[in-house]
């Protein structure tokens, strides 16, 4: 796994102006370098020194827990809020320098609905094209097409008052992608949709991403991220801390299995003393997190063991190693290792 | 920048004007879909304030015979100022701070402060036209309205620079109110700026109540409505036009440069 700064990619891309050769189509979608954003009278960075890029087509996601400063990263590539220090590009054109070229090469699908609720849903589609100087004719046809794709036909003269979380949020994604944009910026695309309104819009990013759009998202899911992205950078506190495809950042963890354990814990003091160290030096055992106390009534130890062999044959000497601490063990789950494992291990915390 | 040019710019500042415009039609059509609402907004306030003073009081000889005439003028006056901020203030104090309507026209290709300009545009436009209702609602009313054709060109002015005024305030509460403040600010600002701004009284006859004559004489609406009064019923004692004109400019320079300010504060982080 690679490790937040990314030197190659940034010596490759950033540092030098270099003539770019002419056929090339390597200028990157996306491209951050160094970003910093601190929000006056606070006293840490939002986002401290950010460094990416996103290639052309390709779909990325910035992974992190509420407050990582993956919103904040997504405002000030989107011109919503100014760097401090650092710059981003989109398409090569600095969005800071450039704030009305790049809003034209770029549309937002926020979490929550910004639907103009004057305007029935294909208003509010033909009126975006035009404010992105689409003329009227083709406005009309795309949005036609496009409300038709969403399986919102029947609905455009509806105004979006009346449209639930998901409706609302295939309307923005249709309404994004009125005017072209070269990238499409998606903050939690699926947070808050019941589960059919989910599979939906990432059937439909999917498509997207067959045409080749360029897709950044935001989110807290892993699954999300998991699912639908090529890339992926973690983040925390502003900073990443790691960026790759899923496999490899879940294949960079030590261990194919996983072997959760719950046990009750009688004064709920954490993990008593030796017990790690006792389960780490189980055979196949290759790390142990404990991944909180929190689930359920009353106080509860939980412990991710990431395993080399089977986890099966590990079940009874983990349990006796528990009991040998006065712990019982209530309840246990088998897993392969996901993005959230990733991120457990690189900050020691559950991503929510 | 190879890249650039393969695709159509909308950034170059005709694409821009042509934004700006589109953002405006946007607004004069939800208007005119709700036309009667926009009317029954603007009209109704002044249309009953007319009606009980103008009308009412006069019949039941509460009111001087002329006193219809110095009150029609600072209702057009009213009119102005108050659909400009409405048109202005409640929208945008929502869009910003609930709705997020706002959002698709800042990620629009055009400068922030074209926004804002936009909106104080078509809030004026509002104002004068509402403002221009009340002209043929008064003769429907009251029988006759003041009326000087060789005060027609400073009524004019004052008409644009009263609906501007309105605007400017709008621009100011709307950028500087959070949502949850709107009915505490609104009943604090709208009902002062309502009965201080001289529009049911002129200013010249506040000397037999000093206090209350600085207290007016600091509601910028005031002059408005003392130059609608210069401009209609020239006889009854008013503050000189040109002190209007330039209390009125300087109103508007300070309230521009501080809602301009807010509305970027608002716009961007």
């Amino acid at each position: 796994m690679e490790r937040a700064s990314l030197p190659d990619e940034q010596a490759a891309t950033g540092s030098t102006p270099a003539p770019v050769p002419i056929a090339a189509p390597a200028l990157p979608a996306v491209l951050v370098q160094s970003l910093v954003k601190r929000y006056p009278k606070s006293p840490v960075n939002a986002v401290d020194g950010v460094s990416f890029e996103v290639r052309r087509g390709e779909v990325f996601a910035l992974l992190g827990p509420n407050g990582a400063g993956k919103t904040t990263t997504v405002g000030m590539l989107t011109t919503r809020v100014r760097p401090t220090s650092g710059t981003a590009a989109i398409d090569g054109l600095d969005v800071a320098r450039n704030p009305v070229e790049a809003r034209s090469k770029l549309a937002v699908v926020p979490q929550r609905s910004n639907l103009d609720r004057s305007l029935s849903i294909r208003d509010n589609l033909v009126f975006h094209a035009a404010y992105h100087g689409v003329g009227k004719a083709e406005a009309r046809a795309r949005a036609d097409e496009l409300l038709a794709q969403f399986g919102l036909g029947e609905r455009a003269g509806v105004k979006p008052d009346l449209f639930s979380g998901g409706q609302a949020q295939r309307v923005m994604i249709a309404r994004a992608l009125m005017h072209r944009p070269q990238v499409l910026f998606l903050d939690e695309p699926s947070t808050g949709l019941d589960p059919a309104a989910r599979l939906f819009v990432w059937d439909r990013l999917r498509e997207l991403k067959e045409r080749g759009v360029t897709l950044m998202l935001t989110t807290h899911d892993m699954h999300e991220a998991a699912e639908l992205s090529d890339r992926v950078a973690i983040m925390d506190h502003g900073r990443i801390l790691a960026l790759d495809t899923p496999q490899a950042l879940i294949h960079s963890l030590p261990g194919s299995t996983t072997l959760e354990l719950s046990a009750h814990a009688p004064e709920g003091a954490g993990a008593p003393e030796g017990l790690l160290d006792a389960l780490g030096a189980l055979p196949d055992v290759q790390r142990v997190e404990s991944v909180g106390e929190d689930s359920g009534q009353g106080p509860e130890l939980r412990l991710r063991l990431y395993l080399g062999g089977p986890a099966p044959a590990l079940l009874a000497p983990a349990a006796a190693v528990l009991e040998r601490h006065g712990l019982q063990l209530s309840a246990v789950e088998i897993g392969t290792p996901t993005l959230e494992d990733v991120f457990i291990h690189l900050t020691g915390r559950k991503l929510r | 920048m190879s890249a650039v040019a393969e695709t159509a710019p909308a950034g170059a500042s005709g694409g821009q004007a042509r934004t700006f415009f589109a953002v405006l039609r946007r607004d004069v059509y939800v208007t005119w879909s709700e036309l009667p609402v926009f009317l029954a907004q603007v009209i109704l306030q002044p249309l009953f304030l007319l009606f009980v003073f103008g009308k009412v009081l006069s019949s039941l000889g509460y009111t001087q015979n002329g006193y219809s005439d110095l009150l029609f003028p600072g209702l057009l006056a009213l009119t102005a100022v108050i659909t400009g901020m409405q048109t202005l203030a409640f929208p945008l104090v929502v869009e910003f701070g609930w709705t997020k309507e706002i959002e698709d026209r800042l990620l629009a290709p055009m400068a922030t402060g074209l926004v804002a300009a936009e909106k104080v545009l078509f809030a004026t436009m509002r104002a004068i036209i509402a403002t221009s209702i009340m002209i043929p609602v008064g003769i429907l009313v009251l029988g006759s309205i003041p009326w000087r054709w060789s005060g027609v060109p400073l009524l004019v002015v004052v008409l644009v620079l009263g609906s501007l005024l309105g605007a400017g305030l709008g621009l100011v509460m709307g950028t500087l109110v959070v949502p949850n403040r709107i009915n505490i600010v609104f009943s604090l600002v709208f009902t002062p700026l309502l009965f201080t701004g001289c529009s049911q009284y002129p200013w010249p006859s506040l000397s037999r109540l000093p206090w209350f004559q600085y207290v007016t004489a600091a509601n910028p609406m005031t002059y408005v409505s003392e130059a609608m009064r210069a401009a209609l019923v020239p006889s009854v004692p008013h503050i000189e036009p040109w002190i209007c004109l330039l209390v009125l400019a300087g109103a508007l320079a300070v309230l521009m440069s501080i809602g301009v300010r807010g509305f970027y504060r608002r716009a961007i982080d």
